[in-house]
């Protein structure tokens, strides 16, 4: 395979053509679960953890996935990389099937999609240098490049993630949390992806560490024209960093909008639910906000409520939202909800005059 | 007199690499049904503090102050009497509720535990005691639950077991460390208001430890700012938030994202988290603070009101007028 180097390095910031770089159509991920002691010939249950989801990502875009533990987001995410099959519906990269790839030709895919994960640490060999495990995926991916080239690209990319060039030889318990995090960034990009997809990259940070290595990400989203899929359970660091985002619910989506609509006019119950959830460090504004506080813990993936999954802890469901799936309302400018009853007065107009 | 009061409470763990100090000298009290927040980042002491008020440091880690609950100093306590001092007047929870939760026993046994061995009760009437105690903290069906064990709880639930435990003996100062860090977010939002009702209807002082600072404008009176092992400035809650004096509770203040503001870009605090086994002499803030000058590398500053705003205590060398 001759080396790519030559693929265009600074790729034009945000060229956004109308043809997405990524499609997810449809897409399901069941995991078979064996119930303790059971027979081989017993059938085992399936726990659909990505239940039907569908989604375009234009190059450039950056698309933020928000959702409760066990929603299905850190599954979606792993599948679109390809680590986990999916067990239906479509995921097209560049227009090209993922589940119908050659070997070879995943493993070009595998080149342009890279990940960013939760505990920097743990993510990290801990008997590699930081200069060879930025290093690693290029020599994996292109053996030919000449090692003088390799160095100058990781010193390169430890400068533009605000590492100092000089410590590439030491070792990643000598770094601290937000430095780590950077190396995992700098080892995602020295293949110079297309797509990236940061999982929690930032919720086992300090506050303080986490909007530099926030910024550090939104800025190199932007000047790589990178498309990015930022998946997060804290619903105000996605909103900084993402153009548009999807709430999902159990598998499930129950909105995709812009950001500044989905934060400003929430129209799903869930989405609303969640927002008003989220502690605002202002104590003023704190006692002033009505807070409806979701019931119930989310229910069990293995045995999900029929018709909406949300709708047991709804606090606007109907008797009908229990016999089918609610289909996508589409509101216009991109916005969509899984809620025929949305129109129906808000459950939360207090947390929308203080979002305005 | 204050429920609480701690005086120039230091703690200090004799590692391979030499000594650390995580806490170095805070003084602080808590008044009865106050609530309390202590904020920082991993590192700052505020865990240790609390452990060490609680005589839970680990085995390399020593205080030395006063702690003074009610008049007597914890630290010099026999464990006998700090034993009862800790199950039937001061509460705590953990931040993973699994871990502080005993695996191999039943929820009951676990509960009843506490007041057949502090309070005498027989086995059944403990259990009926601990019965009610979840239904008090919102388990539903708790008659028929309470003979589970840890893991047949969701994370939430298995938090509001361990309110309710800590509850079992009426205690008068709770200590929450980071209760909710490990839950989601509406899940969280559930055991806020659950403390809040607590602290109504048994009037208990609450300590809490975090470094959410949105969690503690809704919930405590006063708050307690640390880094780096030390009080960076502490006031009531509002003013604290509305003005605050200090570098580092400004810049903290900054750098969480708000979901009801769109800025750009977020602002930081420059540099890392300090390294607890060398700090500076002076202001561990230094290294960071964009208003360092002069003597705070060498010179440590004082816990003193803020100049036009005697409500709040800083340490700090930088005119109050500056930092803004």
């Amino acid at each position: 395979m001759p080396p790519t180097g030559g693929r265009t390095p600074p790729r034009s910031p945000p060229a956004r053509s109308k043809k997405p770089i990524l499609r997810v159509d449809d897409l399901r991920v069941a995991f078979d679960i064996r119930p303790r002691g059971a027979w081989p010939w017993t059938p085992s249950n399936k726990l659909h953890a990505v239940g039907g989801i569908s989604f375009d990502l234009a190059p450039g875009e950056s698309l933020g996935v928000v959702g409760e533990s066990g929603s299905g987001k850190s599954t979606l995410a792993r599948a679109i990389v390809g680590t986990i099959p999916s067990t239906g519906g479509r995921i097209e990269f560049e227009g090209q099937d993922l589940a119908s790839m050659s070997d070879r030709q995943r493993r070009v895919h595998r080149k342009d999609v890279q990940m960013v994960f939760q505990d920097p640490l743990a993510a990290l060999n801990p008997r590699m240098t930081v200069g060879d495990i930025i290093a690693e995926p290029l020599v994996t991916h292109e053996p030919k490049t000449p090692r003088k080239e390799v160095r100058r690209r990781v010193a390169e990319l430890m400068e533009r993630v605000g590492l100092l060039p000089n410590l590439v030889n030491r070792y990643p318990h000598e770094f601290s949390g937000g430095q780590c995090q950077r190396i995992g960034i700098a080892r995602a990009l020295i293949l110079k992806p297309k797509l990236l997809i940061c999982d929690e990259p930032v919720s086992a940070l300090d506050v303080s560490v986490q909007a530099q290595v926030v910024n550090l990400l939104k800025e190199l989203q932007r000047d790589m024209g990178l498309a990015m899929i930022f998946i997060a359970h804290d619903l105000s660091v996605v909103k900084h960093v993402s153009d548009r985002i999807v709430v999902m619910y159990l598998g499930r989506v129950m909105e995709v909008a812009k950001s500044k609509a989905l934060t400003t006019n929430p129209e799903h119950p869930y989405t609303q639910a969640l927002i008003a959830s989220v502690p605002i460090p202002d104590p003023v504004l704190e006692r002033q906000r009505q807070r409806p506080v979701l019931g119930g813990e989310l229910p069990s993936p293995l045995s999900p409520p029929s018709g909406c999954v949300f709708r047991t802890r709804c606090p606007k469901a109907h008797p009908d939202c229990a016999e089918r799936p609610p289909r996508m309302v589409d509101l216009g400018d991109g916005h969509r909800v899984a809620c025929p009853y949305h129109q129906e007065p808000s459950v939360l107009d207090a947390a929308r005059q203080m979002a305005g | 007199m204050a429920l609480l009061d701690i005086e120039d409470l230091r703690v200090t763990f004799t590692t391979g690499d030499g000594e650390v100090n995580a806490v170095n000298g805070v003084n602080f009290s808590i008044e009865e049904g106050e609530t309390l927040a202590i904020v920082g980042e991993s590192g700052s002491g505020k865990s240790q503090t609390a452990f060490a008020a609680m005589g839970l440091l680990a085995r390399n880690g020593r205080a030395t102050g006063q702690i003074r609950y009610d008049g007597r100093n914890l630290l010099e306590l026999k464990q006998k009497e700090l034993n009862r001092v800790r199950s039937e007047e001061i509460g705590m929870i953990f931040q993973d509720p699994m871990t502080s939760l005993n695996p191999y026993m039943r929820i009951s046994e676990q509960m009843a535990e506490v007041l057949t061995l502090h309070k005498g009760l027989s086995k059944k009437a403990a259990i009926d005691e601990a019965t009610k105690m979840l239904d008090a903290v919102k388990i539903p069906d708790a008659k028929n639950r309470i003979t589970m064990f840890p893991h047949e709880f969701s994370g939430g639930m298995r938090q509001r077991i361990m309110i309710a435990m800590a509850l079992l003996c009426q205690p008068r100062l709770l200590i929450a460390d980071e209760p909710t860090t490990a839950l989601d977010v509406t899940v969280q939002a559930q055991i806020m208001e659950l403390m809040a009702e607590i602290r109504q209807e048994f009037g208990t002082a609450i300590i809490l430890i975090t470094h959410d600072l949105g969690i503690v404008a809704d919930t405590c009176e006063r708050t307690l700012v640390m880094y780096g092992g030390q009080i960076m400035e502490k006031g009531p809650t509002e003013q604290l938030f509305e003005r605050p004096t200090h570098p580092y509770t400004l810049g903290l203040l900054r750098a969480v994202p708000r979901i009801d503001r769109d800025d750009e870009t977020l602002s930081t605090i420059a540099g890392e988290p300090p390294d607890m086994s060398s700090l500076p002499k002076g202001c561990p803030f230094t290294p960071r603070c964009s208003f360092a000058h002069g003597p705070c590398p060498t010179v440590r500053p004082e816990l003193v009101p803020a100049d036009g705003f005697p409500a709040l205590r800083r340490a700090c060398h930088a005119p109050v007028a500056e930092v803004k």
